[in-house]
């Protein structure tokens, strides 16, 4: 029977580039953002509501959480596969990243659009 | 046998395993590698904490009663103290990702030059850190 690992990347280049590529793309918001909270100071209900109603805002934090999202999955995956050999623990914990990841996307949907 | 010889016969003891007193105290990390270390814990530690500053944002658009109660929370010492942890963390990463970026594009490769830039993010992201505290505070 041929043996299978079940765990683990087996399509490196495509995710380090997505790992790279996400980056940028939650740097520059990174960098937009500090601009504009440094640029509303006092920070004020009525600035920071207005802020994430608007459309612009809304899409580019959905944006940078979906980069987080696949950037995260990449990085933790690596810490698992350097610190947890057992196949099944790794799995269980590979899932659990996974629901957790979906978990925090679904909620920011729910705050930017709720 | 003389101390010196004793030494060389006790580091030449094979195989040696690594354990974590090893880890501590034997293995001196050069600069770079404790800027890869730390690039490691501060995502992990970022990613960990992500479901904190989601709810902080969650109740911080919630209303205006909301706002305020995440502003008076963010202003007791352990939440400070915690969020500019998190901070750090967003600052080192940060660095350490772009001096990373540069890496993969063949710059800064040498020991002298891989050293400069290791202080520079240690460094930058301490003053980073520093500079958007006092900005939140």
């Amino acid at each position: 029977m041929t043996q299978r690992i079940v765990t683990g990347a087996h399509y490196g280049l495509r995710d380090w580039l997505a790992q790279r590529i996400t980056a940028l793309i939650m740097a520059i918001y990174s960098v937009i953002a500090v601009i504009v909270l440094i640029s509303a100071k006092p920070m004020t209900y009525g600035v920071w509501h207005e802020l994430f109603t608007q459309g612009w805002m809304r899409v580019a934090t959905l944006l940078f959480i979906a980069s987080l999202s696949w950037h995260a999955w990449v990085g933790v995956r690596d810490i698992l596969m350097d610190y947890i050999k057992p196949a099944g623990l790794r799995l269980a914990m590979e899932v659990l990243v996974l629901l957790t990841i979906a978990a925090y996307v679904g909620w920011t949907i729910q705050i930017l659009w709720g | 046998m003389s101390e010196a010889a004793a030494k060389m016969q006790a580091r030449r003891i094979r195989p040696k395993y690594l354990n974590l007193r090893a880890l501590i105290f034997e293995i001196r990390l050069p600069l770079p590698g404790w800027i890869s270390i730390l690039h490691r814990i501060s995502g992990a530690l970022l990613f960990v904490a992500l479901v904190w500053l989601l709810w902080l944002l969650d109740r911080s658009l919630a209303s205006e009663a909301a706002f305020n109660q995440v502003k008076q929370y963010a202003g007791l010492w352990p939440v400070k103290l915690s969020l500019l942890v998190l901070v750090w963390a967003y600052c080192h990463h940060f660095c350490a990702g772009v001096r990373y970026l540069f890496l993969d594009l063949d710059k800064g490769l040498d020991l002298a030059t891989a050293r400069l830039t290791s202080w520079i993010v240690l460094v930058l992201s301490l003053m980073l850190t520093v500079l958007l505290g006092w900005q939140l505070w």
